[in-house]
């Protein structure tokens, strides 16, 4: 048997870090990267004595997430104490919740070419984040930064519903965009605050029962996420084509050496001893509090995609690729209010800036400049001020050292050559340089003109005017 | 005159007409414990400079009408559980030896705003797990009324530092009797309040869902003296009610007439001492005097109350104190290799031997395939005791019982003997799983001269009406 009689499953838990100023049970800032240890207090370290006041404003945002996705909403809202040691978890439990997480049974949508599908969420539960750990490898230490302590996480539950790695990369991307839409999770895989523990298992086509799932955790980034799922995948196969069975455990993907490994043996299989938490009381959210926040909730991706098909008549690949990153999209809106060009606009974004992003392993959250910048970029080619070649070294000047672009052109010395006398001392100075061109052209090859032009653009590293050069060597050809 | 004699609201009044100032009375408790506290051994720390400093300023600033407050200058001691920043906060445990906490807890917030003055920080059992404040890690204290014998607990220190006048009045916590067993031991008032009528914060928790903190008093109306200045809704406890501030000296009509006590039969059967049990039904007959009717009913349930006790209490301690492990604070290991080591030595040289034997129990109930059969059961069974005290309260005004089954036993009796400890427990620990509030008067001495206590309990918040009950009783038998 090869690897195309098998079946892929995959299931993942999302989490991603809540962008509410404050923390879950304190009023520390979640604020990241901080000094160590700046942003704590009695509460978030576990001083004796202390205890949680539940945030309002976690319940709101992860309402909202629910909502988004389609999910059921559980009124009653109780949290559960997930008990285990680590030097990083203060109270030496986890508030969570258990039995009645506050989102269930819901979907998100997504497409692989052309065809959608949905993956099922099982639930979303609201619960805080641990402290971090910094290991010096020179000493041996380890020192506890309890700045994440008690910043709140929901834990996105999906159904085993993806079937390749490129299923859990739309997936991700889809949850990833919706999170971002209404607006609450930063999402900054980067930084920790988007990242999902994957559950992968194999089972022979059209087998009904599931295989048994190895769990990779704490992955944050796509591409690893891709990687670990196609490396952990065809590890199973081969474990089976060679009459081994799977082990149920936790693995560690490590990004290096492109292999996962075991991570706990299965003796240390942990009881969480999940319970009722007594310090906070149970809340009840009425339905007219729940219609508030369907009512709030902002245009999600799909609306939006609709909206540009019809409004700035997009094609459906620019206008999903433009809102897959909420990011992206509204840098596309503020960009045309101020440069009308809807199209060039969406070709810079899709083209060249994307791929920048794509060289520099950055997301769309990381484009260092701004709207208004370019806007103003396509303005100048719009205007004849400089060539689009000239707007691709202005882009790259973008990334790099962002400011106004008529200053990069200026101070570069970029601005196009637009001047007829100009002009034409470099289109008699190329036909000076290249006869045969002139053989050529005169001989019906048109290519001949096109190859001036290069030159001319050359010789005036790109900043002569292509029509004016154009125009210039047909009248001097032609002569 | 002998100052440390005096009730609070005496010393108050003679602070307020001029005949004492908050140094006089501090420099009497302080002397006061000077000559007795090498006996009792109340105390963890003193604060006795501090204090008599403290009460220096008070002077100075009340006679200038910067402080107005009644009980500014009022000395008070403090269980050994009840955070305070900048002294220690040892839980009795050597786990918390040299622990200083950074914050205030909302009681001590208030005390301070009245401008009271620590006394010092009280004896206690270790993370207040027993019954006679002889699992304190630093010493134990003795009941002053007979030094051979047990003060209770887990409160001993507070109960034995009021009775023998080393402090005016104190704070306990009662999780499960802790607070109502030792007064009734040492023959002073201790009120547990409703669950939720005092913030819990700062209180370190052994058990969250059945921890109050309470006063210990000389009488009565000190303790609801007391009660005014600690009760209150406070934003930092989300299990704290949001209830109307209640004047609860102006309960204390001394009028028990055509009110309903109620007495469950089960608090007077097998295993309560004759002398107990005689010393009650006298009690009785004078509330029948004072006008009060009594009717015998039953509250079967209470018989599984223990078990539901142990079973809930143990299982919120084993995840509340597991976060004493030896990383941010408190005691650590000299004695590892690794992080496991380090936990595990840590937890096993800081605890005493019956805290650990109560996290064993609670890790063992909350455990998968254990978690049915033994702490969802005592839930519900915890939702029967409540159904079963909310039908007697449609009944009665307040129910009567012993507070502890015996008096105060003599020291090593039965500190290795921990069933019969637990047992020490039984009249109280069914008023904290229902969360109602119960007060324990002393009600009689037995032949020998120990103390006998007498338990109200009241419906949720009628914390007035138990105050009145027993504060009838105390002026009809002065």
């Amino acid at each position: 048997m090869s690897r195309e009689d098998y079946e892929i499953v995959i299931g993942l838990e999302v989490h991603a870090e809540l962008s509410t100023k404050t923390k879950i049970f304190c009023n520390c800032p979640t604020e990241f990267g901080a000094e160590p240890n700046t942003h704590i207090c009695p509460v978030c370290t576990a001083m004796p004595g202390a205890l949680p006041v539940l945030n309002e404003k976690v319940v709101e945002y992860a309402v909202k997430a629910g909502l988004a996705t389609n999910c059921e909403i559980e009124t009653f809202i109780k949290k559960n104490k997930k008990n285990y040691f680590y030097p990083d978890l203060p109270k030496s439990y986890q508030i969570s919740q258990f039995d009645r997480p506050l989102c269930k049974h819901g979907y998100v949508e997504i497409e692989e070419e052309g065809e959608k599908k949905k993956i099922g969420i099982t639930r979303i539960h609201i619960e805080e984040d641990a402290g971090k750990l910094n290991h010096n490898e020179f000493n041996g230490e380890s020192l506890v930064d309890l700045n994440r302590a008690g910043v709140p996480l929901i834990e996105i539950v999906s159904e085993p519903d993806m079937r390749s790695s490129s299923d859990a990369e739309n997936y991700l991307r889809k949850m990833k965009s919706i999170l971002e839409y209404i607006e609450v999770s930063d999402c900054k895989m980067q930084e920790g605050s988007l990242r999902a523990d994957v559950n992968v298992s194999v089972r022979k086509k059209g087998a009904k029962e599931f295989g048994t799932r190895t769990e990779m955790k704490n992955m944050n980034s796509f591409r690893s996420i891709v990687r670990a799922i196609d490396y952990e995948a065809q590890r199973q196969i081969e474990v089976l084509e060679d009459g081994g069975k799977i082990d149920q455990e936790t693995l560690r993907w490590d990004d290096v050496s492109g292999r996962t490994f075991s991570m706990r043996d299965k003796e240390d299989a942990q009881d969480y001893r999940y319970f009722p938490e007594p310090d906070l009381v149970a809340i009840r959210l009425s339905e007219e509090y729940i219609q508030t926040i369907k009512e709030s909730l902002p245009e999600l991706p799909e609306s939006r995609k609709e909206r540009y098909l019809t409004q700035y008549k997009l094609s459906q690949k620019d206008a999903k690729m433009l809102t897959n990153s909420k990011y992206m999209s509204d840098l596309f809106e503020q960009a045309l209010e101020i440069c009308k060009n809807a199209k060039a606009v969406a070709n810079w974004l899709l083209s060249d800036v994307s791929r920048i992003l794509n060289e520099k392993e950055m997301e769309p959250d990381q484009i260092p400049f701004t709207a208004e910048q370019l806007a103003k970029m396509i303005e100048l080619i719009d205007k004849g001020t400089i060539s689009s070649a000239i707007g691709k070294k202005v882009l790259e000047e973008l990334f790099e050292n962002p400011k106004d672009p008529e200053e990069i052109v200026k101070e570069k010395g970029w601005i196009q050559i637009s001047d007829e006398g100009a002009i034409k001392e470099v289109v008699m100075k190329i036909l000076e340089n290249n006869p045969q061109s002139i053989v050529d052209y005169k001989a019906g090859k048109d290519r001949a003109l096109g190859f001036l032009v290069g030159q001319a653009m050359k010789e005036t590293k790109g900043k002569a005017n292509p029509q004016m050069l154009n125009k210039m060597f047909l009248e001097e050809l032609n002569k | 005159m002998d100052i440390t004699e005096l009730t609070v609201h005496e010393l108050r009044d003679k602070l307020k007409n001029n005949e004492l100032t908050a140094s006089d009375i501090t420099k009497a408790y302080v002397d006061k414990i000077g000559q007795t506290e090498k006996d009792v051994q109340a105390f963890i720390t003193t604060l006795t400079d501090e204090a008599l400093e403290q009460a220096k300023q008070i002077d100075e600033k009340r006679e200038k009408g910067e402080i107005t407050n009644e009980l500014a200058g009022i000395p008070i001691g403090i269980k050994d559980n009840i955070c305070t920043k900048g002294v220690r906060t040892t839980c009795a445990s050597k786990m918390l030896e040299n622990f200083i906490s950074p914050y205030d807890a909302t009681v001590m917030e208030k005390i301070n705003q009245e401008h009271m003055i620590s006394l010092g920080k009280l004896n206690m059992d270790e993370f207040a797990m027993g019954a006679s404040t002889e699992y304190s890690y630093f010493k134990k204290t003795r009941n002053p009324r007979n030094l051979k014998t047990v003060p209770g607990g887990s409160s001993g220190g507070s109960a034995a530092a009021v009775a023998a006048n080393m402090v005016p009045w104190a704070l306990g916590s009662d999780t499960g009797g802790s607070i109502r067993q030792p007064a009734s031991f040492c023959g002073v008032v201790g009120l547990k309040p409703t669950y939720g009528l005092v913030s819990r914060y700062g209180l370190v928790a052994f058990a969250s869902s059945l921890d109050q903190i309470g006063p210990i008093t000389k009488d009565v109306e000190d303790a609801a003296i007391l009660l005014n200045v600690i009760a209150g809704h406070d934003e930092k406890d989300t299990t704290s009610i949001k209830t109307e501030k209640k004047d609860y000296t102006k309960a204390l009509k001394n009028d028990v007439k055509g009110l309903k006590i109620g007495i469950p039969k089960e608090y007077f059967g097998e295993g309560i001492n004759e002398e107990v049990k005689q010393k009650l039904e006298q009690a009785i007959e004078k509330y029948k005097e004072l006008g009060a009717e009594i009717e015998e009913f039953s509250l079967d349930i209470a018989d599984y109350a223990l078990a539901t006790y142990y079973i809930i209490a143990c299982a919120e301690a084993s995840s509340n104190l597991g976060r004493f492990d030896g990383i941010r604070y408190g005691y650590r290991t000299k004695n590892f290799t690794n992080l496991k080591e380090l936990f595990k030595n840590s937890r096993s040289e800081g605890f005493g031997a019956e805290v650990k034997r109560r996290i064993i129990l609670g890790t063992y109930v909350l455990s998968s395939g254990y978690y049915d059969a033994y702490y969802k059961k005592a839930q519900q069974v915890r939702t029967l005791v409540k159904k079963e005290f909310d039908k007697a309260f449609a009944k009665y005004d307040v129910l009567l019982t012993p507070t502890s089954p015996t008096v105060a036993f003599e020291i090593g009796t039965k500190s290795n003997n921990p069933l019969e400890m637990y047992l020490a427990d039984i009249c109280t620990v069914s008023v904290n799983i229902a969360g109602l509030p119960g007060i324990s008067i002393p009600c009689g001495t037995d032949s020998k001269g120990m103390p006998i206590g007498m338990q109200l309990i009241g419906n949720h918040f009628a914390e007035d009406t138990i105050l009145n009950v027993a504060y009838a009783y105390e002026q009809a038998t002065k």
